[in-house]
């Protein structure tokens, strides 16, 4: 399903949801629709199959765990399409950007705009660290690194059943810290998973600050490669480079493309909070009201109207 | 007592060949667990994961949704302490039917404190929507392949490999206790191969008067509460656990909290490994030094009844098995 809007509008669109919901909740994950804005655009509307939502154009409220006495539970998947054979499947690794998740889906016209009036409220579905019932998710990935692996296995079945459809995984590159993300690239590089690619927002940001002080990952590209994967970089926040990466051709191996990004794309006033970016607040209203008109200036939107809140 | 060799091999194989979904996974522990026959004939059923646990169990999560059931082959203690965050999030809370089939539980292997699940039963039976269930005998450990493999969630396995006697003509039933004895002074409830030192221990029990009631249990969880309740309030003294796990959190912990909330008042000794970690050794040497075998049972039975039996040692290796296991090989990493 494409959509009648460009990737570029799309982009946009989700950096002024994102912002305009942040400034009236008093804070959330603007650096992530900052740097993601443009990869998450480019996924729904231009690099996966998907088919149309099966799912509430606004979120049914929280509906229980999966359990056996839960019959009727459903993943928040059904928001990408049917899980059709022909149709791609998209894994959200780092479940905190799922407000951006959610702002794309709303600019994509798979969820209404009140759907995300229910971020984070209690009883809602549409959770603040993506679950697998919110919109847009089908496997918990709160703890990061799990995601490649699931899609590896995932796509390794696929495979196997003669699915033509792919499995991509957004990622994001604090990720790799984790032991577990060059395991599973080992494993999908040995069984050979091609139907397998992911995006990662190579920001270079993660909860502490900035990951050469948290913890130096060094080259990526050079590691991933000499695990056995195929790797192509490009500027995060070009979506001609984003076509042309995620179309290199990657037989036998599985696709990494690494979206070298800014945390603060589109919103520079948040340069001030470098590098505590990874969850902004307002420590004053004086702070909040300055953000809400410099970043809508930046933004070319009329600031929010605070009101009451 | 027969002997069965190997009895997990020829039973996943059979039961993998009559089910096409069900696939193969292994960690580097590929003749360890009884499957490279396997490999070996059906390589396009068999994925080597390599010594990468964390990824394998979010991988089969993948294989789940994909809508496969795949049997994780490894030691038992390998399936839940590296990869536990990755057992909940990519197979316990979205109940994908993963088979993990976990080898030389509790004592069973003499690869000391690394190798040795002695929490595996009291971590699995916590997480919600996991299955757990444990074999006691090569009945038992061919049968619960399709046992576990019915189940619509996932399930954990205790699977005893090599030279396994058969104790049992009747196949595992998920949710089945046994009842092995009906006596009525005092209740015994073992399972895994803590059942085969409870025989030996009635054996001599009988010969001293003592009439025990003796259950064996295949099913962690769902456990059976309210059955355990009956047969305790059947007994006349008490209630003795024995189990190849710590005391606390496994078969011990269960019969306590179901004794507990029924409001029935029992004695009960939990007889398993004491808030203490193994070390390495041979399965009879440790059975015998952390108090697991059917002298331990015999003097619980005792401290039970307020009677001492005169059963020694003697006594037991009278019926002991030992003369069997000492002809197999000793168990190899």
């Amino acid at each position: 399903m494409r959509n009648e809007k460009s990737t570029e509008e799309i982009a946009r669109g989700i950096r002024r949801r994102v912002f305009e919901h942040s400034i009236r909740n008093n804070g959330g994950y603007l650096s992530q629709a900052c740097s993601a804005a443009e990869q998450f655009a480019f996924l729904y509307n231009e690099a996966l199959t998907l088919g149309p939502s099966t799912r509430p154009m606004v979120p049914p409220p929280f509906a229980g765990v999966p359990s056996a006495a839960n019959p009727d539970y459903v993943t928040g998947a059904g928001y990408n399409g049917p899980a059709a054979p022909e149709y791609d499947r998209l894994f959200i690794a780092p479940a905190h950007y799922a407000l951006v998740a959610y702002a794309c889906l709303i600019e994509t016209g798979r969820m209404a705009p009140e759907g995300l009036e229910q971020f984070n409220k209690d009883g809602s579905s549409v959770e603040m660290i993506g679950a697998e019932h919110s919109p847009g998710m089908e496997v918990h990935n709160g703890t990061l690194g799990i995601g490649l692996s699931t899609a590896a296995g995932l796509a390794w079945g696929r495979k196997r059943k003669g699915e033509t459809g792919r499995v991509c995984v957004f990622m994001s590159d604090g990720e790799v810290q984790e032991g577990q993300i060059w395991e599973a690239v080992q494993a999908a590089v040995h069984h050979r998973i091609d139907n397998l690619w992911a995006l990662m927002d190579v920001n270079r940001q993660q909860c502490d600050g900035a990951m050469d002080d948290v913890m130096a990952v060094g080259d990526i590209a050079a590691k991933l490669r000499a695990f056995g994967a195929v790797v192509a970089e490009c500027d995060a926040h070009d979506i001609p480079a984003l076509r042309e990466a995620a179309a290199t051709p990657h037989e036998g191996r599985p696709l990494i493309v690494l979206a070298h990004s800014s945390p603060t794309q589109g919103m520079e006033f948040l340069r001030r909070r470098f590098p505590r970016l990874h969850y902004v607040r307002f420590r004053s209203p004086e702070e909040r009201q300055e953000m809400n008109e410099a970043i809508a200036a930046e933004l070319g939107i009329p600031p929010v109207d605070l009101g009451e809140h | 007592m027969e002997m069965v060799d190997r009895p997990y091999a020829a039973a996943f194989e059979a039961h993998a060949l009559r089910h096409p979904e069900v696939l193969c996974l292994s960690a580097d522990l590929t003749s360890s667990c009884e499957i490279d026959g396997f490999r070996d004939r059906h390589p396009d059923r068999f994925l080597s994961l390599g010594m990468a646990e964390q990824n394998m169990m979010s991988f089969a999560g993948g294989l789940g949704l994909a809508g496969f059931r795949p049997f994780l082959h490894s030691f038992g203690v390998f399936l839940y302490r590296r990869p536990y965050d990755q057992l909940v999030a990519s197979v316990a809370y979205p109940r994908r039917r993963v088979r993990l089939m976990g080898f030389l539980p509790g004592i069973t292997t003499p690869g000391g404190m690394t190798h040795q699940a002695i929490e595996d039963v009291a971590v699995m039976r916590t997480l919600p929507n996991m299955t757990v269930l444990e074999a006691g005998d090569a009945t038992e450990v061919e049968s619960i392949v399709a046992a576990a493999d019915s189940v619509d969630g996932p399930v954990y396995c205790r699977i005893l490999r090599g030279s396994v006697p058969r104790l049992f003509e009747t196949p595992l039933r998920v949710g089945e206790m046994r009842e092995l004895a009906l006596g009525t002074d005092v209740l015994v409830v073992t399972a895994g191969i803590a059942t085969e030192e409870a025989l030996r221990a009635r054996a001599a029990l009988d010969r001293a008067g003592v009439s025990v009631r003796h259950l064996h249990l295949t099913t962690h969880k769902p456990f059976d509460a309210a059955r355990i309740v009956d047969h305790a309030a059947s007994v006349r003294h008490g209630v003795v656990t024995l189990e190849n796990h710590l005391i606390a959190g496994g078969l011990g912990s269960q019969v306590a909290e179901a004794l507990a909330e029924a409001g029935l008042a029992r004695r009960l000794v939990r007889l398993g490994l004491q808030d203490t970690y193994a070390h390495g050794g041979s399965r009879p040497y440790l059975m015998r030094y952390y108090g697991l075998d059917a002298l331990a049972l015999v003097r619980a039975v005792e401290r039970l009844t307020g009677q001492e039996t005169g059963i020694g040692e003697e006594d037991l290796s009278a019926v002991r098995l030992e003369a069997v296991h000492s002809a197999v090989k000793a168990e190899a990493l």
